[in-house]
């Protein structure tokens, strides 16, 4: 597969141009709604509690936030994209042409890695300006953003594919990715939780992905990043065959 | 060479059986018809045709390329208008024609692109937003988003449904030019007179099976008969010719349609009329069509004349 081909660089462009027609909605609301969870959890914990030895909570919160916003909006961008072409029914535009099932996975996942770090990067700009941050690893930083933009991404093709109204896409984004982002330690160090809730926590790919990204900040973290990134390479490896094989079966795509 | 070449395809949907084992070839620069009433199978066949729905049994080739295994080179040659009014409403219909080419791996296709939009009329809706358009214009956008690739293969599902006169006849005329040019076309629509004045071949499906197959001519001789219409002013058709009747009307005054196989058939049934005190109060012999024929093929009804 190409992935520079003409179709490949078409839907990322159309998926991109999409969202970014409507950035108030996909942009600009995800990045106050993270501006207003630091006012809050900042302002009432800030001095109150410490999650890693050192750094104020504010400070700790914000890789968080970010972190979040660019998970929830990767997969808001594939999974919305795909909800609402199924139900409009102008997803026949995408599979009528010959593109290959690896153009079509490659191209939502780029798109929703454009606007997850697109929002990230919001995100930051306007909370930054509220505590003291540090760069320990930027490298780290970027390699988990991108990641984790990716691997929701991904599971926003498969739930778009497998949901057939909104409503089983909001199923799917309430009850599996909200509490698998906010028990993934953005708001907390798992450190800080009961022996069997810190086991639990480690069976969560998502807490591997925000505490990678927090160590690029801090350069201090739950578990090694190493260890975060060989589970998340895994984590995305896994989900991305799943999506390719939906799109190959033309699992309720192609009837 | 033949362009698409359709061999035992079956398809059921939770134990309906929508194909049953459809078999045709239509050739390289054909003009071919697929008709049918609702239900018949052809949105169906059509779709399976598109990669849209697998078939169960059987396989279908665009120029030799099988549409599952060899779907893309399939698709490559393919252009298909869908029956639904589909539109995606981020863009504009400039927008649309550029991104439906470039998923065909087509870059900087303006000049054609312009050329298509010159034909449907919508050059001066080029950089309006989708959801602004009328149905009719959103019509002519899906007809331009299949022709953006130069397909060899164009297939309209219904292309003329719900639309004004002016779009037929714009649309007829680019896709008449498009024909004599080499590109096959297949076409379903439920306006029997456009099918018969299109197609040089034509298909007739019920219940997921071809009942007719033949060219226009072929089947426009089947019916060798011809139609004759009469209003009574007064009376009633009498027995002895009732089993002629085509179609009745009730509506002021009795107005009948009754099969003849030739004109020295009309005579006849007049004197019958006559003879039973019928006052005839308008009559006209008209020509069998194509539509005489789908109600035949597809209704069962069996061509007659007097007996």
């Amino acid at each position: 597969m190409n992935l520079f081909s003409v179709g490949f660089r078409t839907l990322f462009y159309k998926e991109s141009l999409r969202f970014w027609k409507v950035a108030t909605q996909t942009i600009a609301a995800p990045v106050v709604t993270a501006m207003l969870y630091l006012l809050i959890f900042g302002h009432v914990l800030d001095g109150r509690v410490e999650m890693l030895e050192g750094v104020s909570y504010t400070s700790f919160l914000i890789p968080g936030l970010v972190m979040m916003s660019v998970l929830q909006n990767s997969f808001a961008n594939s999974s919305s994209s795909l909800i609402q072409s199924k139900i409009t029914g102008n997803l026949v535009f995408i599979l009528l042409p010959p593109l290959s099932h690896a153009e079509i996975l490659s191209a939502y996942i780029a798109a929703s890695i454009l606007r997850g770090l697109a929002v990230g990067f919001g995100v930051f700009v306007v909370t930054a300006w509220f505590a003291h941050l540090t760069f320990v690893a930027p490298l780290w930083i970027i390699v988990f953003a991108f990641m984790g933009a990716a691997i929701l991404g991904t599971m926003g093709v498969i739930a778009g594919i497998w949901a057939e109204k909104f409503d089983q896409l909001a199923a799917f984004q309430n009850f599996l990715i909200m509490p698998a982002t906010f028990l993934a330690g953005v708001f907390y160090s798992i450190q800080k939780l009961p022996p069997f809730w810190l086991a639990v926590s480690h069976f969560n790919p998502f807490f591997y992905m925000i505490d990678g990204f927090r160590y690029g900040f801090f350069g201090k973290s739950d578990v090694s990043p190493w260890v975060s990134l060989a589970i998340v390479s895994v984590f995305l490896v896994v989900l991305a065959a799943i999506a390719i094989n939906m799109l190959k079966r033309g699992y309720k795509l192609r009837h | 060479m033949t362009a698409i070449q359709i061999s035992s395809v079956e398809k059921s949907y939770k134990g309906f059986k929508a194909l049953k084992g459809v078999s045709l070839n239509i050739e390289e620069g054909e003009f071919f018809g697929l008709l049918g009433p609702n239900g018949a199978g052809k949105t169906t066949l059509i779709s399976t045709i598109a990669g849209l729905i697998r078939p169960d049994v059987g396989s279908i080739k665009i120029h030799g390329h099988d549409v599952v295994t060899d779907f893309r080179e399939a698709r490559k040659r393919l252009g298909v208008v869908p029956q639904e009014l589909v539109f995606d409403p981020f863009f504009t219909v400039r927008e649309t024609l550029r991104l439906q080419s470039g998923y065909f791996g087509i870059k900087n296709n303006d000049a054609w692109i312009d050329e298509v939009m010159h034909n449907l009329d919508l050059t001066n809706k080029a950089d309006v937003n989708m959801r602004a358009l009328s149905g009719g214009m959103k019509r002519r956008v899906l007809v331009a988003q299949a022709l953006v690739h130069k397909p060899p293969v164009i297939v309209l599902d219904e292309p003329t449904a719900g639309v004004d006169v002016e779009l037929r006849q714009t649309l007829w005329k680019f896709i008449a030019r498009l024909n004599r040019e080499g590109h096959t076309v297949v076409l379903t629509t439920h306006y029997l007179e456009e099918a018969q004045a299109m197609c040089q071949r034509v298909a007739m499906l019920k219940l997921g099976e071809v009942v007719a197959l033949d060219t226009m001519s072929a089947l426009l001789r089947r019916v060798s008969g011809s139609q004759l219409a009469v209003k009574l002013k007064s009376g009633d058709l009498p027995d002895g010719l009732r089993h002629l009747v085509s179609h009745d009307e009730h509506v002021n005054g009795n107005k009948y349609t009754l099969r003849v196989n030739e004109v020295s058939d009309v005579e006849p049934i007049l004197a019958r009329l006559r003879e039973s005190g019928a006052v005839i109060d308008e009559m006209a012999l008209e020509q069998a069509d194509l539509e005489d024929i789908f109600l035949q093929v597809v209704g069962d009804k069996q061509p007659g004349g007097p007996q």
